[in-house]
């Protein structure tokens, strides 16, 4: 069985869904949860169509039923697991009924849902941007996560909480220690002993306190705290929520580097500009996917004239920073990050290339790598801490609706594009269309609107011109747009740049909007 | 129940969580071993194993064209039957289950006759000149399509190019299937094509036979990938082959990571003269299974855009 849960991957990730699809046609059940009746929805055996944000709603529901009918996994819940009378007690009142009301799906369907997961010999719970692209993204993931360790999906082959990965290698950057409190290998910077290992390697010392996240950086910025900003391969001046105040922050820098194969939007603003080769086919490295299988990328192709590879460009600003880290050799690169990280320990080039890729974590070179994660919970003794129950609440989307802005917009990808669409406007799809404000063909008739006729669309923080399609995979009062055509359609001056405490994701998913017929053409159109 | 005394805490960011056993997937069911006689020789395979996987682990060549390991046979182009002992007619190779004791020729008389009458009759009403297994097979088989005269029925037609990503030319078409199978139930599900019309006239078409882009097709360009004479055909490949600049010995295949999403699909890109000219996907990849979407097949060339004009 398979909880889809707030993902479109039939349309996102393509290849996934044909494994999945492989396990549909062999009998898997397979329960969508989105807003949306998307392209994925219709393969589901079940469509849970809930109201934006509502996801833990549904959760604490589905875990009070589970636990009330007597499907927790009881024998797992007091072996591996801590804090589940707290998790009990605190979704008592998130009954099917009340979950109905804050989710819009019927409590037979909750109900029915909850069973089916529960009783399941294997489950797993597959989620991307729907569940963290909210101002409680962590919360969410959490409801998620107590639902596995109520039933024991996880820990075992066939089941698990699986987070699919939306680009090639945001699981390898984290891995490798681009996020604000790890070194490679999830090292904490702020445990000495894992730091000081690190120190004694590179001869430098580390900073003891873990630094900012992106959103962070913005309100350092808007503090007056961050004056220098070093950008590689990202264009925020695209793809930050509320676009008004990020482009405001980032032309207010001192300094801004950007490192990129393309003169983005946030290039046009930089100080600097160091053009950059393609890393996925001008370049040799590894790159980690969603399974955390570490795969070899390799240079096919030279990069153009001008351009470089980005670690040559690094190695050139230490050399000239006084360092020289010799010549680039992206296999002695690898070997010295292995040393240092043991989950990466026995992924030498010459077994990544013979096994075809290592799913972290891969001790020594006897090592198979690990298909899936937390085999420990199923020890008994149990091997390592309990994992904890984490009871959350749930807190509705931070842009009200009102009677000024009614309607809910949410955003995504579409099959032939990609986030900003930098790369992939490049190449001519012929499903490419022109972006749309996509309602219901309800409302439609409601605002007396024809397909195609332009609208304003306005948020509280900014508004646009969009002309309109009609989307029978959407109900009344949701609204959707892409966030690939900001040159046509620039949705993130409507977004909301409030953002989950703890992962700094802004709420991309969940604006409050009204429409207008545009009675008269706006400029620039 | 036991109690581990570190295991009242939880977990905490700042310790490294210990290992657990090595996980690994359910024992299957250890398939019994079937021996058969293949050309006079002994060879044992697993049951549910083919004549065809048979033949190969033997190391015998058997020719094949509307079979591939990652579809389901559909049995339609004969050109891999053998006569198996105790059967009226000639069997293909490719779907017919191993059976203890069988007794198969590979090269007999018969099964030379009726593989050549096949690639004679293909390559008499089909254009072959770019299905690469076509030569050695003909050669092999000593297959003369030209002994029917010139007169004979093709299913010449024009080529259609109705849009960026890829042409259909269908004089090309063996009608070997794998292209529906690979759009359909096979790998994409998305069932934009099916063979339509009855004998001569049976063809592959979309849904009332409307241009590409009018149709459910997605671009994820899986029949490429499977067509085996070229009747599929990247544009950019067509392209060039119509230029004349299309040359396989100046092109390289570089194995990467596909530049999108998280799955981490397997990419192998062709270039020639350090140009990106198409990009493919190895059958045998765990991930991908020789499958891509829209943008893995197709949305490479920003890479080929010069640094001046991106923007």
């Amino acid at each position: 069985m398979v909880l889809l849960w707030g993902s479109n991957a039939r349309e996102t990730h393509p290849i996934f869904f044909h494994h999945l699809l492989k396990g549909v046609r062999h009998g898997a059940k397979l329960y969508v949860m989105d807003p949306r009746r998307t392209s994925s929805a219709q393969w589901g055996d079940v469509w849970l169509g809930l109201n934006v944000g509502s996801d833990i709603s549904l959760a604490n529901a589905m875990g009070r039923e589970i636990i009330a009918a007597g499907l927790a996994n009881e024998k797992f819940i007091k072996n591996a697991t801590s804090g589940f009378d707290a998790y009990k007690a605190h979704v008592e009142e998130y009954t099917l009924e009340r979950a109905e009301r804050d989710t819009g799906v019927p409590a037979q369907v909750i109900r029915e849902t909850a069973h089916a997961y529960a009783r399941a010999e294997r489950a797993q719970i597959c989620w991307t941007l729907g569940i963290t692209e909210h101002h409680n993204a962590v919360d969410n993931v959490l409801s998620l996560i107590n639902l596995a360790l109520l039933t024991g999906h996880v820990g075992r082959y066939g089941s698990g909480v699986n987070p699919l990965r939306g680009q090639n290698n945001v699981q390898g950057g984290g891995d490798m220690g681009a996020i604000p409190d790890r070194l490679p290998g999830f090292q904490h910077v702020e445990n000495n002993e894992l730091r000081g290992k690190f120190e004694r390697a590179w001869g430098v010392a580390i900073p003891p306190k873990r630094g900012w996240h992106l959103t962070d950086m913005f309100n350092a910025m808007e503090r007056g705290e961050l004056t220098t900003l070093y950008v590689l391969g990202e264009n925020p001046a695209d793809s930050e929520a509320d676009r008004h105040r990020c482009l405001k922050l980032l032309r207010g820098l001192e300094f801004m580097v950007v490192q990129d194969m393309f003169y983005t939007k946030t290039a046009e603003l930089a100080t600097v500009v160091l053009p950059a080769a393609a890393g996925w086919c001008e370049s040799e490295g590894t790159v980690t996917s969603s399974e955390r299988r570490v795969q070899r990328v390799r240079r096919a192709v030279p990069p153009p004239a001008g351009t470089r590879d980005d670690m040559e460009i690094i190695f050139e600003l230490a050399r000239r920073m006084g360092r020289d880290w010799g010549k680039l050799d992206s296999e002695k690169l690898w070997d010295e990050m292995r040393a240092l990280s043991p989950m990466h320990g026995g992924m030498s080039y010459a077994r990544l290339e013979e096994m075809g890729g290592i799913q972290w974590p891969c001790y020594d070179e006897s090592h198979p790598g690990e298909m899936f994660l937390h085999s420990r919970l199923w020890q008994e003794p149990l091997i390592g801490p309990r994992a904890p129950f984490s009871p959350v609440e749930f807190v509705p989307p931070v842009d009200k609706l009102d009677e000024q802005y009614p309607i809910r917009l949410t955003t995504g990808r579409r099959l032939d594009s990609y986030n900003t669409n930098v790369q992939t406007g490049l190449y001519a799809s012929p499903l490419r269309q022109p972006e749309t404000l996509d309602l219901s063909p309800e409302d439609g008739a409601h605002y007396k609107l024809e397909e195609g006729e332009r609208v304003r669309v306005s948020s509280r923080r900014g508004s646009v011109v969009a002309p309109v399609r009609f989307d029978p995979g959407l109900r009344r009062g949701l609204a959707f747009l892409t966030t690939h055509f900001h040159d046509q359609v620039a949705t993130n001056d409507l977004t909301i740049d409030a953002s989950d405490p703890k992962s700094g994701t802004s709420e991309f998913k969940a604006t409050a909007i009204r429409i207008e017929k545009e009675l008269t053409p706006s400029q620039g159109d | 129940m036991s109690k581990p005394a570190e295991s009242a805490a939880a977990p905490t960011a700042l310790v490294p969580i210990p290992r657990g056993p090595v996980p690994h997937a359910p024992e299957s069911a250890r398939l019994r071993e079937i021996e058969i006689q293949v050309d006079g020789k002994a060879v044992s395979v697993p049951e549910g194993a083919t004549i065809l996987d048979a033949a190969r682990k033997l190391g015998i060549e058997t020719p094949t064209l509307c079979f591939l390991e990652t579809l389901t046979p559909v049995n339609v182009c004969r050109v891999c039957v053998v006569e198996l002992e105790g059967a009226r007619t000639l069997v293909p190779a490719c779907s017919r289950k191993v059976e203890p004791g069988m007794s198969v020729k590979t090269d007999s008389e018969r099964v030379r006759l009726s593989r050549k009458l096949v690639l004679e009759f293909l390559a008499s009403s089909v254009d072959v000149s770019t299905a690469p297994a076509f030569p050695e097979y003909m050669e092999r088989y000593d297959a003369h399509p030209e002994r029917f005269g010139k007169d004979n029925a093709t299913v010449a037609q024009p080529v259609k190019i109705d849009n960026d990503l890829y042409v259909r030319d269908y004089s090309k078409c063996i009608l070997c299937y794998k292209c529906v199978e690979a759009c359909g139930i096979d790998a994409q599900n998305t069932f934009a094509i099916a063979v339509a019309g009855r004998g001569f006239t049976a063809h592959i078409a979309t849904e009332f036979d409307v241009p590409l882009p009018d149709s459910a097709c997605v671009y994820c360009g899986n029949c490429i990938g499977v067509c085996p004479t070229g009747a599929l055909m990247f544009k950019s490949e067509y392209d060039m082959r119509q230029a004349g600049t299309w040359d396989e010995s100046r092109q390289t295949r570089t194995d990467t990571i596909c530049p999108y999403c998280g799955v981490g699909c397997d990419l192998t890109i062709h270039a020639q003269d350090d140009k990106i000219v198409r990009v493919t996907s190895p059958l045998d990849n765990s991930v991908t299974h020789g499958n891509l979407c829209i943008k893995g097949r197709f949305g490479w060339q920003f890479v080929e855009v010069q640094p001046a004009e991106k923007k």
